[in-house]
């Protein structure tokens, strides 16, 4: 359906409320318009990207979130196919200031909200979502309900979503099986890449073809099926939630160590810290944007960069790892190195979808981990 | 090691007056460079030749040289100050030119100053087109593909293999002559001839068009260790083909997705990495082609631009500041962000608002000119809003521009397309011009698809989409009003909301509504719908602001903070327009500084994007609002509840007519210094006569008339000329000297309601039109003075103008001391001035005009605010006028300011109980210097109008020239105005009839100094008779510009155009009588105009040119810095 107007005359009234009881008022978009008994529950985050609403719409990273846009107008050039980071959206909902009428791009195909309801995603649109923004920013991380309901039934449900604190999340988002993904045109590969699908954005797996063929591996594969697959390097991916439900998968990582090398971007960075002994927890509100500048301990150049995650690395005294990026607003962790163990790990996205291209070469530094193996 | 320490002095280079493509963002941006240069300790000299900017402020740097920005000067001050480095990059292109001229002399070589910023390689590969397109090339940048052609075969061969529509420029032509688009080979071979027989050197430029597409900005910085960053980026609402200095443009970028807009940064920075810009700020314009995405480079300025200085009050980023940082050998991540203070300047803001930018143009004073956008930017100045939504941002620029709308459409001045047929307003949408956009608003609202209007004019569906929502919006309205529902019961908290949120004004829906806007208001505040004021502040939300920099929504969350102190608001003056500039500017810049220092909060309310005003630190709050009532009284309102000892009052005089108009609207009890009543007596006519003969002071013989009728009447018992003109007015808008009885009528027609004035609002039909004698050949005289509560009066200068009376104030030079008034009229002038500021009960800056003829007083007019004149006072005499009217208008007394120092010793003060029998003395406290102002026109900008000055003003800028006597600082200020006066050569003269006299004076003078001389017959005859003989008589020339017949058998040696195209003749002096079809004069005039030769118009300048060129000749320029510039102290002051 075509989004209606901005100033929401046919639109059902819609309420987000916060698990403590704040309140925002907006109204019903997405499938929120057609079912006023669904009810979207999630944790909040803000992203303040100024473009790229449908990669994180469709980066599976996002479970179990409900994600609201700093800036107002969203949907504005629509919806083209080749930007999506998955097959479907995973986040629970969209919060948003503003939709325009229909979108302009000559690559769109459909219009964000269509998109959003053929994906049975709720939005709320009209939303004071500097307020929201501004309330996170300050109480750090709160679970929300959105939807048509009464303000207390919506409360209840806010304060019944369990957040993504000690959650597995990656066993709702990763690859059942494992498969080839592979990038025509792309002649005399050498190289064999394992990624491991903890929740894979698109883009990282085509960065990832571009060093050579990529095998996508559901997140439970062991060590010993990895290794046994003779593959040059293992890819640790993206994904959702804490790092701390996880260690099923830091285990099997610490079993690869020193035997291949390895990559890890954002929760595969965390899970790579993890293996080797380090801690994570959970940031205030995380960072979500496109902006973040990071410095790269080995030079004096600065990286703008794309990130998402909710989740950081703590390491006290590692002897074995070497902390290679901080970030420049708050000095949290963006990069590390295990030099004995040949991996490396960044908590930003060099594949950025959306954000700058500033450090693409992250990925050029792994294919010369694994050319030089 | 962050800071170069190899460097200790650094000069930096201003951009000159105010002209139309470079305005105040370069005083915003130089001044921030200064203080950011001082902050870091290094000893900064600058020189500038506008003395209405901050940046020339003498307590700003060490060492300000208010100077022509022309080589010879500036050697001169290199000589003198020895500066390490020079820094170009902030001065705009006037800065950027002349320092690769200072490099290409090898001065810069010659006193071992090292260029920063910018290499002299870097400024030639952005500038220079072709070497620019060489370099894109390399990096795999597509650029429009072009080629020169000579000849047809050649034009044909190029054009072909670029393919159609194609764009013919011919090289060396002005005003865009010849210039066209082609479409098919047809077209192209006409056009291509065309432009081949107009070019001079025969050459056209042949270049794919991409008239239509998409234009977009990015504004980057880059750092020493090559760190690059893009500030902001702006999409415009018009298509390529409009300069986007004229066009309506968007912050942040709307309809780009994520990858196009990555692939455009990725390009960005390979553009200011291959054109070399080392550290700095770079703007880069790209074109996308809205059917297939494809993106071409288009041009790129490695300096700090007009767009920066819009991106940086978009996004709260200083570009200029951290300009100035990174060059002096900072890096991005050693610059901490001031708005958040914790994170570092290496990021890029995000923001969670829209920022429109719409332009102001001056047309109608410039009759002659066709109000059509193009290729070449035109206008004069520009208002900038913000909003959660395009909608709202955009109706509040349309109201911030002041041209009397209350938004995009709903309002009076909507009815002027109601005329025309869907077709015709079709037609005209496809042309860009200023109401374009409102007539864009009103083809959706009639239900033309915005399909269609995309197919006309090429804007994209986003941008008319939203403007169809507020169309949408307003035919609820209609419907409510037709349905005769009722305002307080059927406009629900919802629908308020709704309306206010996609930016509608309380006037526009009082309007279509028929009701009192107090009354809508009212109900709007009643209904729980008021204003909420958000932060601008980098990121988003994300991190807490800690800078006061804030624009008003309708949203559920206010976010100012409690006030820790007592706050006066300042209403600064609103976007650039002739008559109305960076004067006013300067005064409420001062005044935010001079109450901060009288321990209040400074509140600054003003929505002009380029000016240091709008600077988050120049106030302790900033709202970047329009400055209309209701976005004033949501501000006072809302200040008055931030507790801490409250909200003080309002200044309404130091901001031109902007807030002055709002006086009258403000509670009285809020207004601080002069009362809203005293304003109006001063503006009313007819109580201003009465008040003057109460006075007993002389006034031209004049009449208030209300129609034709009466005006011809009036017109002929004072006597023809007269002058006529309208009340609440600035710079002399439509005021006309009127010589005969057909003049009358059309100017009356002018100001009728329905003329174009009335539209403008500047004038209502219950404000009578005063009748004035004209007086020819009178001196005009300015004085500018602040009156304080007690009664005692400061007079700041007294300014002979240059021009005689009639020539508006703004246009005409002047000087301080003045020149040839005897010392018995000042005094006269002193008096009155004393005495009508008392009359007028005046507490604060106060403006006289007066006009002497034959020794007697007049006066013209008198202004209770601060005039245009405040800043070039401030710099000619070293007394802060501007702060000292500030402070006294928020309450202190000159006393005590005298006591505290802020006005110096010796300054003129006249005590309230001085009469004019108290024995007085000249003005004790003189300088060594006389200073004079110039007035900068933009006629070169615009070639189909008459060069000639006129009471309607018509100047964009200033300039000032200092030196020790009147002849050389005359001279300095022409320089200044690249109006150079050559000291030898040929002179061109043709005098109206009573100008010749005086004319004579200025031929015997230029022939000493061995100029030859060529005039017409009649001027050739007076001059030949009175010991002077010409050496050239030339013929007068016909309507089409050739030689008139002539029967009798005089030699004529060409006409004066043959002369200045065979670059016989360096100076132009033709003085006309009157208005009206004077076609030899004009067609001179223009000719003169469009070959650079100094042009004079009136017989006073050319007199004050005469004596500067023996001056020159004989003594030679020589520089002064302000700082050294001293002034003395009489031993008499004048008694209390």
């Amino acid at each position: 359906m075509q989004s209606s107007d901005i100033f929401y005359r046919d639109r059902p009234k819609a309420l987000l409320v916060l698990e403590n009881g704040e309140v925002f008022e907006g109204y019903a978009a997405g499938a929120l318009l057609g079912d006023p008994s669904l009810t979207a529950t999630g944790e909040v985050v803000f992203n303040t990207a100024m473009s790229g609403y449908l990669e994180v719409t469709s980066d599976p990273s996002y479970a179990g979130q409900a994600v609201v846009f700093t800036y107002p107008h969203i949907g504005n050039y629509g919806v083209a196919p080749d930007d999506e980071e998955s097959g479907r959206p995973y986040c629970r909902a969209i919060i948003a200031r503003s939709l325009p009428p229909r979108p302009s791009n000559w690559r769109s195909e459909i219009d964000f909200e269509s998109y959003l309801i053929s994906h049975g995603l709720a939005m709320i649109v009209g939303v004071d979502t500097r307020r929201l923004t501004r309330h996170i920013a300050k109480t750090g991380s709160l679970t929300c309900a959105i939807g048509r309901g009464s303000e207390s039934s919506l409360l209840e449900a806010a304060k019944k979503e369990p957040g993504t604190l000690l959650q597995d999340l990656v066993k709702g988002v990763t690859t059942d099986e494992k498969y080839f993904y592979s990038q025509s045109g792309i002649s005399g590969k050498r190289i064999t890449v394992a990624a491991m699908d903890f929740g894979v954005k698109k883009s990282m797996l085509s960065d990832l073809a571009l060093l050579g063929d990529v095998v996508v591996l559901p997140a439970e594969t062991t060590a010993e099926e990895i290794l046994a697959m003779g593959v040059d390097g293992v890819f640790l991916s993206n994904g959702p939630g804490d790092p701390e439900a996880l260690d099923y998968i830091s285990s099997t990582i610490a079993d690869l160590l020193s035997k291949v090398p390895i990559m890890g971007i954002c929760l595969g960075h965390q899970l790579l810290a993890r293996a080797v002994g380090a801690g994570t927890y959970k940031m205030a509100f995380g960072h979500h944007g496109v902006n973040h500048p990071v410095r790269s301990l080995d030079g004096d150049r600065i990286e703008i960069t794309s990130q998402n995650h909710n989740y950081a690395v703590a390491i006290d005294n590692l002897p074995d790892v070497r902390v290679t990026h901080v970030n420049l607003n708050d000095n949290v962790i963006e990069g590390l190195e295990i030099p004995k163990a040949n991996a490396i790990s960044v908590q930003y996205h060099p594949e950025s979808a959306p954000g700058p291209h500033d450090s693409k070469y992250v990925f050029d530094k792994f294919k010369q981990m694994m050319i030089k193996n | 090691m962050p800071k170069r320490n190899d460097i200790s002095s650094i000069l930096l280079i201003g951009s000159g007056p105010i002209v139309i493509g470079q305005a105040c963002e370069f005083d915003y941006s130089g001044t921030q460079a200064c203080r950011a240069l001082k902050e870091e300790g290094f000893r900064v000299v600058l020189v500038n030749s506008n003395p209405a900017t901050i940046m020339t402020d003498p307590d700003l740097v060490d060492a300000t040289y208010i100077e022509p920005l022309v080589v010879d000067v500036v050697e001169k001050i290199i000589a003198r100050e020895r500066p390490d480095a020079l820094l170009p990059t902030l001065g705009g292109q006037t800065a950027l030119n002349l320092a690769v001229e200072l490099a290409e002399k090898n001065i810069l070589k010659k006193y071992n100053v090292e260029l920063i910023g910018a290499s002299i390689d870097a400024i030639s590969t952005a500038e220079n087109r072709e070497k620019f397109k060489i370099a894109m090339t390399e990096i795999g940048l597509a650029v429009p593909e072009s080629g020169f052609a000579h000849s047809l075969e050649e034009a044909l061969a190029v054009g072909e293999e670029i393919g159609y529509p194609l764009i013919i420029r011919p090289s060396y032509i002005l005003g865009g002559k010849g210039t066209g688009i082609a479409k098919d080979r047809e077209e192209f071979l006409r056009l291509a001839a065309e432009g081949l027989d107009v070019s001079p050197i025969t050459e056209i430029l042949v270049e794919r068009s991409i008239a239509g597409w998409k234009e977009y900005e990015l504004e980057v910085m880059r750092d020493k260790n090559d760190n690059c960053v893009v500030i902001c980026g702006i999409e415009n609402l018009d298509p390529m083909g409009v300069h986007t200095g004229d066009s309506i443009t968007v912050a942040p970028i709307q309809t780009l997705s994520d990858p196009e807009y990555q692939k455009m940064r990725d390009a960005a920075f390979r553009c200011i990495r291959r054109v070399g810009v080392e550290t700095g700020g770079s703007n880069i314009q790209f074109a996308v082609n809205p059917a297939t995405g494809e993106q071409l480079v288009i041009e790129m300025n490695p300096r700090v631009s007009r767009s920066s200085a819009l991106a940086s009050k978009a996004t709260g980023f200083p570009i200029a500041k951290i300009a100035a940082k990174l060059a002096v050998g900072y890096s991005l991540d050693e610059i901490r962000n001031d708005i958040t203070k914790k994170t570092p300047a290496s990021f890029e803001p995000t923001i969670d608002y829209v920022v429109t930018k719409v332009p102001r143009w001056a047309f109608e004073k410039l009759p002659g000119t066709k109000a059509v956008l193009g290729t070449r930017m035109q206008s004069v100045g520009e208002v900038m809003a913000i909003g959660r939504t395009f909608p709202e941002s955009l109706q509040k620029a349309m109201r911030g521009l002041e041209k009397g709308r209350f938004g995009l459409n709903c309002d009076p001045a909507e009815r002027t397309w109601d005329a025309f047929s869907d077709g015709e307003l079709l037609e005209k949408v496809a042309v860009a011009t200023p109401d374009r956009i409102f007539i864009l608003e009103t083809l959706l609202r009639r239900g033309v698809s915005p399909d269609v209007i995309n197919g006309h004019t090429g804007i994209d569906i986003w941008f008319l989409d939203q403007v169809r929502l507020i169309a949408e919006q307003r035919k609820f309205l209609d419907l409510f009003a037709a349905e005769k529902k009722d305002l307080s019961s059927d406009f629900d908290r919802d629908t308020w909301k709704i309306f206010k949120q996609s930016g509608f004004s309380d006037a526009q829906i009082a309007w279509r509504l028929g009701l009192d806007e107090d009354f809508v208001r009212r109900d709007r505040l009643d209904k729980g719908v008021v204003i909420t004021y958000k932060t601008v502040d980098t990121c988003a939300g994300e991190f807490d602001a800690e800078t006061p920099y804030y624009y008003g929504t309708f949203e559920d969350e206010d976010e100012l903070r409690e006030a820790k102190k007592q706050r006066v608001i300042i209403l600064g003056s609103g976007p650039n327009r002739i008559g109305q500039g960076i004067e006013f500017d300067y005064c409420c810049v001062h005044a935010a500084l001079a109450l901060r220092e009288a321990g209040y909060e400074a509140v600054m309310v003003n929505c002009n994007p380029e000016t240091v005003s709008t600077d988050y630190d120049t106030s302790d709050r900033l709202y970047f609002e329009p400055v209309t009532y209701e976005d004033v009284m949501s501000v006072i309102e809302k200040e008055q509840r931030l507790g801490a000892g409250g909200l003080k009052g309002v200044v309404v005089t130091l901001g031109g007519q902007t807030p002055l108009k709002l006086a009258g609207s403000i509670p009285d009890d809020l207004i601080l210094g002069t009362s809203a009543h005293s304003i109006d007596l001063a503006e009313d006519r007819k109580m201003w006569s009465q008040l003057l003969s109460e006075l007993g002071i002389s006034q031209p013989k004049g009449a208030l008339v209300t129609n034709l009728e009466e005006a011809k009447a009036a017109a002929e018992s004072i006597g023809f000329p007269v002058l006529v003109r309208p009340s609440y007015v600035l710079g002399g808008r439509a005021m006309e000297i009127v010589y005969d009885t057909g003049d009358l009528a059309r100017v009356m027609a002018e100001l009728s309601a329905s003329g174009s004035l009335g539209i403008e609002g500047g004038l209502s039909a219950n404000r009578p039109i005063l009748i004035d004698r004209f007086l020819e050949d009178a001196t005009e005289v300015d004085v500018d003075a602040v009156r304080d509560k007690n009664g005692d009066l400061l007079i700041g200068a007294v300014l002979e103008h240059v021009e005689e009376a009639g020539i508006h104030s703004g246009d005409s030079a002047c000087a301080t001391p003045p020149p040839t008034l005897p010392e018995d009229v000042v005094a006269v002038i002193k008096d009155y001035t004393f005495r009508i500021a008392a009359a007028l009960a005046v507490v604060g800056p106060l403006n006289v005009q007066y006009a002497v003829k034959d020794g007697k007083v007049f006066v013209i007019e008198a202004n209770p605010r601060a005039s245009r004149t405040v800043p070039f006072v401030a710099k000619a005499t070293g007394v802060p006028l501007a702060k000292i009217a500030a402070r006294v208008i928020a309450g202190e007394s000159i006393a005590e300011l005298t006591g505290s120092g802020i006005i110096p010793e010796g300054v003129d003060v006249f005590g309230k109980d001085w009469t004019r029998d108290t024995p007085t003395a000249a003005s004790a406290r003189q300088s060594e210097f006389v200073c004079v102002k110039e007035a900068v026109l933009p006629f070169d900008r615009f070639p189909d109008v008459d060069a000639l000055l006129g009471p309607e003003m018509r100047s964009t800028g200033e300039v000032m020239g200092i030196a020790p006597n009147f002849g050389l600082a005359f001279y300095k200020s022409q320089l200044a105005a690249s109006n150079t006066i050559p000291r030898s050569g040929g002179v061109f003269m043709s005098l109206a009839d009573h100008d010749k006299p005086q004319g004579l004076k200025v031929a015997k003078i230029l022939q000493e100094n061995g100029f030859k001389i060529a005039a017409t017959s009649g001027t050739y005859d007076y001059l030949s008779e009175n010991g002077v003989a010409p050496d050239i008589l030339v013929a007068k020339l016909s309507m089409d510009g050739k030689a008139e017949s002539d029967t009798s058998d005089r030699h004529y040696f060409g006409t004066a155009v043959d002369l200045i195209e065979q670059k016989l003749v360096h100076l132009v002096i033709n003085t006309p009588r009157g208005r009206g079809p004077h076609a030899d004069g004009q067609y001179i005039r223009h000719v003169a105009q469009v070959n650079h030769i100094p042009l004079i118009t009136t017989v006073s300048a050319a007199k004050a040119a005469a004596s500067s060129i023996g001056e020159v000749n004989s003594k030679g320029l020589d520089v002064v810095p302000l700082q050294e510039m001293h002034f003395f102290t009489g031993a008499n002051q004048l008694e209390k």
